[in-house]
């Protein structure tokens, strides 16, 4: 049935921004893939280009000023980059769709959140009101909102943020996307409601049978959810590969370090958790060379001059992507550089209940 | 719902009194004597005098003519122009329609010219539309409107519109459309920017953005979503400006010759007629106070996160 490799195929995707000041190359060149029903995680801090990428496949890039100046979207192997306006809309909701960081705006403030939902049925399908409500309702249901029928009505602002989160889920989901892209989408959660989005979006993904790509910066999330993940750094992806593999030996110097910069249960407390020393390169002013060679540790002369590393297949197998002139060296540093000291933790955990009593 | 608007309508009485006092208070120190020149060339008979000062109540003490003013007020009299010789409340019942038609033209200028303008620069922002609400707009709020009225009307006789667009008025619709448009331009160019600036800020809102990820086309992402964010405080502003307009305008409607609530406030001052002033001014009040209140009250409609719990 299927003539195309993959679900949805980003291929030497390169988006702009054309301000004022200059011309911002936000991405350049990055190139994925996601399978039916799995899910890729997409990690990077922030002006990495992760959110861009995702605007980009959704199509809903701020333009001006963002345009998409090369590479190709392929969905079921068709490539949405070429599809009219109208097409383009049309994709989104039934084929693919998006949930974003903040759900407080990314709902509309003035009409009542039942109705947003049902909007998704009333534009792609003409549903009439009535189907369109219920429909609405039972989604409402479906990502467990208490009495969802009385919250129809309910404004965005009447909700907890988690519960916000569950109506832009269910929007997002209305139409049984194929895929589902979420952007940070408990980054504005606390910790505890995290959790229960997480284990909503995963449950969804199984029982709808999407692909999901989760933008993320949160390397705990990762590790539990995704099958793969994609490393960006300042508009490029440095690293690719399965999950399992990058955390058990990452082999880009910027997946080292933000992996290195997770604390753990055996980092040693009272001790300075490692950082990513300098910051992240001006997008208007990129340095030559590897654009993170100037916070690298293993920066060569060779990082420096010329054109960034390609990024390269690093098994025969064909699943792990690493663009660094190094690898060689990556793959031999153990990056749980601290030893774990049990002894001293049990010791620090009576200082800290002393404190504790002390306050 | 219903408690709010009691609760405002309670409010209204103190505010109302500090009013009545406050005005009041400027009538009756305001220099001059309604005496003076009544009776032509020659000083006023002393048994004129002392009629006049007696059936006005102007021998009493401040304070007692206060209160006696606040208890006529209570049973809806306006008490008795000094002028005229008419009732005050006739004085400004024959006024007010003209005022009100006034008020209405330049509303209507508000929400076809103003809205439109600001919506259009604000969806084409940066073009050359944008560029020329910004620029006409500032001219038109820099411009005096005694300067504006003057060139409207020569510009209407220089060309010979005056059968089509009198340059007086007689209180006939078609008398005011010029004034009308004058009175409204101020308030055209503050709506027109108003809802551009509005505009501009929700097309860029995060929820715009949702609207195009769940598959809209512009044409609704924008003329249904942010325009339903956008035109709120826009409608509010209208409304809080028509309550302004129907408390007359001086200055145009003397311009334009109007007889309009305007005119009565400038002719009672000039005459030193200090019960109709008071009462009309006392009017303005409880309008604008009213309409304040239908403002919030719509606010609260169309903004559901007002609450007026």
């Amino acid at each position: 049935m299927a003539d195309y490799d993959h679900l949805l195929d980003v291929r030497d995707l390169h988006v702009e921004f054309r301000m004022r000041t200059g011309i911002a190359k936000a991405i350049n060149g990055v190139s994925f893939y996601l399978d039916e029903k799995e899910t890729l995680a997409i990690l990077g801090e922030s002006g990495s280009g992760k959110s861009v990428t995702a605007q980009a496949i959704m199509g809903i890039l701020d333009s001006p000023p963002g345009f998409v100046t090369g590479g190709e979207v392929l969905f079921q192997g068709v490539d949405m980059l070429k599809m009219s306006r109208k097409q383009r809309a049309a994709m989104r909701g039934p084929k693919i769709s998006m949930i974003f960081q903040d759900a407080l705006s990314a709902l509309n403030p003035v009409f009542p959140v039942g109705w947003q939902i049902a909007e998704m049925f009333r534009i792609h399908h003409k549903t009439n009101s009535s189907d369109a409500m219920k429909a609405a309702i039972s989604l409402m249901e479906q990502v467990r909102i208490p009495a969802a029928r009385q919250r129809f009505k309910a404004y965005p602002h009447q909700f907890s943020g988690g519960m916000r989160q569950r109506i832009m889920i269910a929007m997002a989901i209305a139409l049984d996307p194929w895929i589902l892209i979420a952007d940070e989408p408990t980054t504005a959660l606390d910790v505890t409601v995290q959790a229960q989005i997480m284990a909503l979006l995963k449950e969804l993904q199984d029982e709808h049978d999407m692909g999901l790509i989760l933008i993320t910066h949160d390397l705990g999330v990762v590790a539990n959810v995704a099958d793969r993940i994609a490393v960006m750094y300042a508009g490029r992806l440095v690293e690719t590969a399965p999950v399992v593999d990058v955390y058990g030996q990452p082999r880009h110097p910027y997946t080292i370090g933000l992996l290195e910069s997770v604390p753990r249960l055996d980092t040693k407390l009272g001790g300075v958790l490692p950082a990513i020393g300098g910051l992240p390169p001006n997008l208007l002013a990129m340095p030559s060379g590897c654009p993170f060679n100037p916070r690298c540790r293993f920066a060569v002369d060779q990082c420096r001059q010329g054109t960034p590393p390609p990024l390269e297949s690093l098994d025969a197998k064909g699943t792990r992507f690493a663009a660094c002139w190094r690898v060689a060296d990556t793959a031999v540093v153990d990056w749980r550089v601290d030893e774990p000291v049990p002894d001293e933790r049990v010791d620090d955990m009576g200082v800290d209940d002393e404190i504790g009593g002390w306050l | 719902m219903g408690k709010y608007i009691v609760r405002r309508l309670l409010m209204m009485i103190p505010t109302f009194l500090g009013a009545t006092f406050i005005i009041f208070t400027l009538a009756f120190t305001m220099p001059g004597d309604p005496l003076a020149g009544r009776c032509g060339q020659k000083p006023c008979p002393q048994n004129y005098v002392d009629w006049f000062r007696s059936f006005y109540g102007l021998d009493k003490p401040f304070i007692v003519q206060y209160l006696v003013y606040l208890g006529h007020l209570f049973t809806g009299n306006l008490g008795i122009s000094n002028y005229t010789r008419n009732t005050v409340v006739h004085e400004l019942a024959i006024r007010y329609p003209t005022t009100l038609k006034l008020a209405l033209i330049a509303v209507l200028c508000e929400i076809i010219i103003g809205v439109t303008a600001g919506i259009v620069a604000g969806i084409r922002r940066g073009g050359f539309i944008d560029a020329l609400v910004t620029v006409s707009t500032l001219v038109v709020i820099a411009i005096p409107v005694f300067v504006l009225g003057g060139l409207s009307q020569f510009a209407i006789l220089k060309f010979n519109l005056n059968s089509i667009i009198p340059v007086t008025s007689n209180g006939s619709w078609r008398s005011l459309i010029l004034p009308g448009v004058v009175l409204g331009s101020l308030y055209v160019a503050y709506v027109a920017r108003l809802t551009r600036t509005n505009l501009v800020e929700n097309l860029r809102a995060d929820y715009v953005r949702t609207a195009y990820a769940k598959g809209m086309m512009p044409a609704r992402a924008i003329g249904l979503h942010a325009m339903r964010n956008s035109l709120i405080p826009s409608i509010t502003y209208v409304g809080a400006s028509l309550g302004a307009l129907m408390g007359g305008a001086i200055i145009t409607e003397r311009i334009f010759n109007i007889n309009g609530v305007g005119s009565l406030i400038y002719r009672s001052i000039n005459q030193r007629d200090g019960t109709t002033l008071v009462g009309a001014v006392l009017v303005i009040v409880v309008i604008y106070m009213v309409m304040t209140l239908v403002v919030d009250i719509l606010y609260g409609y169309l903004d559901p996160r007002i609450g007026h719990e």
